[in-house]
């Protein structure tokens, strides 16, 4: 069963200088129940992914090109109107910093209360009812009386809890979540981490699960998929990508990790920067900072496959070198 | 909140009593009224029965202490040249110039507001050139001047509306207002709507400068991902937003309003207090001067006492803190 199935989607920026290719052909599919696991460097075009399926997009940018399934049923033909409909109920979405996310001059009761009448026609109390077993469900005490505080009377991890139980109101399909924990505390970290990886499970939703942290995907998600400037490099099983990556870019996000190596070593990061989007090197876009780079790497790689494990290079490698 | 009220309270006495003593001062530097409401041909011993009766002839410190005296008990001096308490001429004024800063601020406000809206929802777009250009009209053009091009556009060229005066004032519950009767409102649209005009092209431009920046926070994206309706998304969450610095700059401006209706007053030969202001320090009425710019004083005071409680009903960030 497969709740999303991305295919070649490109989402264009126009700038003064050029157009920014922040998404540039990503295909991808999440399946029932499924956590996939977005990974890549800040401006790998990851987040853009995330809200071109929402249709989210902030003008000037747009969607150039691809389709969008979810459910068989393309999000790119639908009207606006149906989107806004789509939102929230059948897709909802975590954003990074719960301290911006949450409206700071409205109660968190009317924050709720207003995405259910939303989506259904239903009573004040019984929406409000609802508030407050999505509150009991992400683990806030006493949520009937939570309901009426504002987001400043709640510490960061209490609003991402909030965040997330505004996500859960209509037992959506698909959440989208943006990075929503690198901006906590790691002990808060986890336990919204578990909170997440269990509810998913006991509510049969599926999640994409953007993130630049390889350790969490790895302990997270089923399936992983790295970006680098707006194409996926690599993709499969969350134990074969990252057990044995075969994309340099992929090796070399794992070797810049500290817990990989062994204590005193020096970290092997990876050398340069992201290229800018509206100027990337024709072919591969890593070939400038890839060890491995040849001359065939000014062609555009062809994606090879070995099962579900999928990669775009020239210069394969077969096992970690490290 | 209690507290704060009352200490905020107990700091106004102390205002308003430095303010009475740089007040007085300044109204003593002004000049001395004896020359201007004694006849020129008066005889020396007629010019000191004046001086004498006016109380003019005591010292500075002496004249404020007895101006002081008398205050505390409610006396503020009688008008040089209306014989009358200076304090009931004011407040025999001054409905018919709250009433006209009142209309003001309703038009800048019901006008502005939305006006700010579109203006920032469509940035560099035809309407919002349009409505940007207005605003800066709206500021830069004269106040008086205004009013003369209003006066003349709809009461001299197309005569819709009269030109001066206050028209039939009627009576609701108890508060005589023009706006009881049409023939009062009429009166009133064009003067009001003279005051009205700078803080109507504020009102724009602050609503527009909250709406651009409000618009591409976090939690309005996170808003639409909820699949809130457009409309919802601006008029709840945007503009519950934006309205905290509209209040606080319109409550300041609210005190402006009051001044600068002695231009609008003048121009319009609107009875209110502002044209009494300008009759008394023509002729040096000393008690009127004295009384109007305390009363305007603690008109401040308490606009600004509103302001800080309305800023606790809009921003539950802020709560008015008893502590300290």
């Amino acid at each position: 069963m497969t709740t999303l199935k991305v295919e070649n989607l490109s989402t264009h920026f126009p700038t003064p200088s050029g157009v920014a290719k922040a998404v540039d052909g990503v295909s991808f599919s999440v399946r029932r129940g499924e956590i996939l696991g977005l990974v890549g460097e800040s401006g790998s075009g990851k987040s853009i992914t995330g809200f071109s399926i929402l249709g989210l997009v902030d003008p000037p940018g747009r969607v150039v090109g691809g389709r969008i399934l979810f459910h068989g049923e393309d999000l790119l033909q639908r009207s606006p109107e149906e989107m806004r409909a789509i939102r929230g109920r059948k897709i909802a979405m975590i954003f990074q910093d719960p301290m911006m996310t949450l409206n700071p001059v409205l109660s968190i009761e009317t924050q709720m209360v207003e995405t259910v009448l939303a989506h259904e026609k239903v009573g004040r109390a019984e929406a409000r009812r609802r508030a407050v077993e999505a509150l009991g469900l992400v683990g806030i005490p006493s949520p009937d009386e939570r309901l009426s505080a504002y987001p400043h009377q709640f510490s960061g991890g209490m609003r991402q809890r909030v965040a997330i139980a505004i996500a859960l109101l209509h037992r959506p399909d698909l959440i989208i979540a943006d990075e929503p924990t690198t901006a906590l505390d790691v002990t808060i970290q986890s336990q919204i981490l578990s909170e997440i990886q269990k509810l998913s499970q006991s509510l049969g939703m599926s999640l994409i699960w953007i993130s630049h942290d390889l350790g969490v995907v790895a302990g997270l998600a089923h399936r992983v998929a790295v970006m680098y400037a707006g194409k996926i490099v690599e993709s499969g099983p969350v134990d074969a990508v990252l057990d044995h990556p075969v994309h340099p870019y992929t090796v070399g996000l794992l070797r810049s990790i500290p817990a990989n190596l062994e204590r005193g070593q020096p970290l092997q990061a990876i050398p340069g920067m992201a290229p800018s989007p509206v100027d990337r090197p024709s072919g591969c876009p890593f070939r400038l900072r890839c060890f491995a780079a040849t001359a065939a790497c000014h062609a555009e790689p062809a994606e090879t496959m070995d099962g579900e494990h999928a990669w775009r290079c020239f210069h394969p490698q077969s096992e970690v070198a490290a | 909140m209690t507290v704060f009220v009352i200490r905020r309270l107990l700091q106004s006495i102390g205002v308003l009593f430095a303010t009475s003593i740089i007040v007085f001062l300044g109204v003593y530097a002004i000049g001395n009224p004896v020359d201007i409401l004694i006849a020129a041909d008066a005889t020396q011993a007629e010019r000191q029965a004046a001086i004498v009766a006016l109380g003019l002839d005591r010292s500075l410190p002496e004249q404020y202490w007895i101006f002081l005296t008398n205050a505390l008990q409610g006396d503020f001096g009688r008008s040089f040249v209306f014989s009358q308490p200076a304090i009931s001429l004011i407040f025999a004024r001054l409905p018919a110039t709250l009433e006209l800063a009142f209309v003001a601020l309703v038009i800048a406000l019901v006008i502005g507001i939305p006006l700010g809206l579109i203006a920032g929802l469509k940035p560099r777009s035809v309407t919002d050139e349009t409505i940007m250009t207005g605003s800066i009209l709206g500021f830069s053009l004269p106040n008086f001047w205004q009013g003369m091009m209003l006066i003349m556009i709809f009461s001299v060229w197309l005569g819709w509306l009269p030109a001066s005066g206050r028209g039939v004032v009627g009576e609701v519950l108890g508060v005589r207002t023009s706006l009881a009767t049409w023939d009062g409102i009429a009166h009133l649209i064009l003067p009001a709507l003279n005051l009205a005009l700078f803080q109507l092209a504020l009102v724009i431009r602050l609503t527009r400068t909250g709406v651009r920046e409000t618009m591409p926070l976090d939690f309005v994206k996170f808003a639409r991902a909820k699949g809130l309706s457009e409309r919802r998304i601006v008029l709840v969450h945007v503009l519950k937003n934006i309205m905290i610095p509209v209040v606080t700059v319109v409550g300041m401006e609210f005190g402006s309003l009051i001044a600068f209706a002695v231009v609008t007053e003048t121009i319009f030969a609107w009875p209110g207090i502002g044209k009494l202001l300008i009759d008394s320090i023509m002729v040096l009425d000393r008690p009127v001067v004295v009384s109007y710019l305390l009363v305007v004083v603690t008109m401040f005071i308490v606009l600004n006492l509103v302001v800080d409680i309305l800023y606790s009903v809009l921003d539950p960030r802020i709560r008015l803190r008893d502590a300290q």
